[in-house]
């Protein structure tokens, strides 16, 4: 029986090759928008490279400061702050220090190359899990001499020597320092901008005067926790430790601000400040935003496709009066529009699929996005036509369940209209 | 069933046919369909009584709007009937579910519709096959040849693959017949089956059925406005306003 379903269904759309166009047409980019936008999603704020224990990871990356007058401030922090309160946390496994990037000029030749600079400690290379190409990572003896060595990511060396292998022990000039190359990692994506850029060199070599006793600087702290369970135990710990970091100007600042959050977190904290006014991280007002314009985006083609299904099967009531007429049960009516409406969600599915696939490649391979390589997310995808398949059930099936309960001359006569 | 067990010591010897034809095959009890409109109320059956008995073949005239169709419907069990009792086959029907009525609608009866119905999207073939895809356990193989020989019948074997949009009036109201044969019902049930064709196809189409009832003892109940073809069946029944007149 189901067999005959399946040759049935797959002569209707045939036959109805405007319809199954519009159907399938609205499923499948439907479908495509949506595993892009998730790629997207989740290359920023997902557990990639290198920030694969991303489960394991806090950032502290922004001090928000409020004044008696009720003004804001909202900077970048201190080396020295970082250093001396986070650096002594006792419940992380390590702690990271670095510098945020910044676009650095640099020459090949007569060529400039903007190349991104971050200075980082020692523990960045154990906090995150970059690919050594060759070479290894700058280690705490370097950090502590200042030593004139640098990570350079593949396009660099490409692009500065014009070769990817064997660059390393050779010296590459940025911001006007010479810098020997000791090691050649994979290219970072933009988005990660804890952990992106070009060139890593240690922080000790950084024009700045690190011990500054001072609240705003240009660093950030990524904190790894023992395990995804301790993280809590992190946070708390910190919120406590900067508890005691004295105001530098007890007249005019009412508060500090300043939390380790969860990569996703740290970005919401800042986008949904205006709503927030700081007082927290924003993610349980996010979350809401985000599902709503989610499902707002799905709303329309979801109408048009119950409205389409549903037309669809009233075009078809005399065929539904027929089969009745002939011995169909009413069970068996449904049970062909369902497997109709499913075979037709999964072409569409898998057209959708296709469509992002290629989506993606073109995105990745276009300059739009630094480095970017964006992947399909299978379980968004399985969700998503779940969720397609539910509203192509539902709208298949209930009207053939409605119409299959008519008398067959009603159904003949087209009362389901 | 009972009348054959009375009657048959006076006709031991009497052709299988004659003897069938004593049973009743439908029976309508004091039926009565009432159509509510919105304002309307149309009784389009009032208080009928008839019974067409196994191998006969009746024809049902009278003017538009007397509730020929409707009649039909009730005896091929598309509709209810607002009061009474319909028996089939000497069982009253009135009271089945869903399922049940779908295997007598499978088994027993094959419908003609005046305006065909066949289904547009399906080739010849597979509207022929449509009863016996409701059969449990049958076969595709056998599905197919069935309808083949079905097809054949009303000469129409050399079409199976086209689509009804291709076909005239007439072939599709072959194909229509096709699939009422194809099932091998004992009933026929058949609504101006030939109102829409001319003469000629019309002709064709009585000759089918007359066949159909003569060599396989089918039940055939038809519809229809022409006095000659209704002179060619066994039993004519004249419609008015509801009531059976004669
Ligand atoms: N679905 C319906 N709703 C309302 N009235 C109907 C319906 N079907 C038939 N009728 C009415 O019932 C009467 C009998 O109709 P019908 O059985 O089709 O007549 P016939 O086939 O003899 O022309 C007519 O008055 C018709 O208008
Ligand atoms: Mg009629």
């Amino acid at each position: 029986m189901l067999f005959s379903y399946l040759k049935l269904a797959w002569k209707v759309l045939l036959r109805r090759k405007f319809f199954t166009f519009i159907s399938l047409f609205g499923i499948a980019f439907t479908l495509m928008v949506l595993l892009v936008v998730v790629a997207m999603f989740d290359y920023t704020v997902g557990a990639h490279y290198p920030e694969s224990r991303l489960d394991r990871m806090v950032f502290a990356n922004f001090l928000h400061v409020k004044f008696k007058d009720g003004g804001n401030m909202n900077t970048p922090l201190s080396y020295h702050l970082l250093d001396k309160y986070v650096r002594t946390l006792r419940t992380p496994e390590k702690v990271a220090i670095a510098s945020n990037f910044h676009a650095t000029p640099s020459y090949v030749g007569n060529r400039k190359l903007d190349l991104d600079l971050r200075y980082t400690d020692a523990t960045f290379w154990q906090v995150l899990d970059f690919n050594f190409r060759e070479g290894k990572a700058f280690q705490e003896a370097d950090v502590k001499a200042a030593a004139h060595v640098a990570v350079i990511n593949r396009t660099t060396a490409r692009q500065y020597f014009g070769t990817e292998t064997g660059v390393v022990g050779r010296t590459i000039v940025v911001n006007q320092t010479n810098y020997r190359v000791q090691g050649v990692v994979d290219d970072v994506p933009a988005m990660r901008f804890c952990s992106y850029a070009d060139v890593w060199v240690p922080i000790t070599t950084s024009p700045d005067d690190l011990q500054h006793v001072q609240l705003n600087g240009d660093y950030l702290a990524i904190i790894l926790a023992k395990s995804s369970g301790d993280v809590p135990a992190v946070q708390a710990e910190f919120e406590r430790a900067m508890k005691r970091v004295p105001l530098p100007d007890p007249k005019g600042m009412d508060y500090l601000d300043l939390h380790a959050d969860r990569l996703m977190a740290s970005f919401s904290r800042q986008l949904m400040s205006p709503l927030t006014e700081y007082k927290s991280d924003g993610l349980e007002l996010l979350y809401p935003i985000l599902a709503g314009l989610a499902l707002l985006f799905m709303l329309l083609p979801a109408l048009n496709l119950i409205n389409i299904n549903v037309s669809r099967i009233m075009e078809r009531s005399s065929e539904i009066g027929v089969r009745k007429a002939f011995g169909a049960t009413g069970g068996k009516l449904v049970s062909q529009f369902l497997v109709e409406n499913i075979f037709l969600t999964l072409i569409g599915g898998i057209l959708g699929l296709s469509l992002a696939y290629v989506a993606l490649q073109l995105i990745s391979g276009s300059d739009l996005l630094a480095y970017a390589r964006f992947e399909l997310n299978w379980q968004i995808f399985a969700w998503a036509l779940l969720v397609t398949v539910f509203f192509g059930v539902l709208s298949g099936v209930y009207p053939a369940f409605k119409m299959s309960r008519l008398q067959p001359v009603q159904a003949l006569k087209g009362s389901g209209k | 069933m009972e009348p054959t067990l009375t009657k048959s010591p006076l006709l031991t010897g009497a052709p299988a046919a004659i003897l069938l034809k004593n049973t009743p095959m439908i029976k309508l009890l004091d039926i009565e369909k009432v159509y509510h409109t919105d304002t309307i109320e149309t009784v389009a059956l009032n208080r009928v009584n008839l019974t067409i008995n196994k191998g006969e073949f009746v024809s049902v005239m009278g003017p538009s709007g007397c509730g020929k169709s409707t009649l039909l419907s009730l005896m091929g069990l598309l509709d209810e009937p607002t009061g009474g009792t319909i028996e089939i086959d000497g069982r009253a029907v009135t009271s089945y579910s869903d399922k049940e009525l779908a295997r007598v609608r499978n088994h027993k009866i094959g419908f003609i519709f005046q305006s065909f119905h066949l289904i547009n999207d399906l080739s010849v073939l597979d509207n022929v096959e449509l009863p016996l895809l409701y059969r449990a356990g049958m076969s595709g193989k056998e599905r197919r040849q069935r309808a083949q020989a079905a097809l054949e019948k009303v000469g129409l074997i050399a079409r199976t693959k086209h689509f009804p949009s291709q076909l005239s009036g007439g072939q599709r109201q072959r194909v229509a017949i096709a699939r009422a044969l194809a099932g091998a019902p004992e009933i026929i049930l058949a609504d101006e089956p030939t109102g829409n064709l001319d003469s000629v196809m019309g002709d064709e189409i009585m000759d089918l059925l007359l066949g159909l009832n003569r060599q396989e003892g089918t039940t055939i109940v038809m519809v229809t406005h022409d006095e000659n073809m209704a002179h060619k069946t066994e039993r004519l029944i004249r419609f008015f306003d509801g009531s059976q007149v004669s």
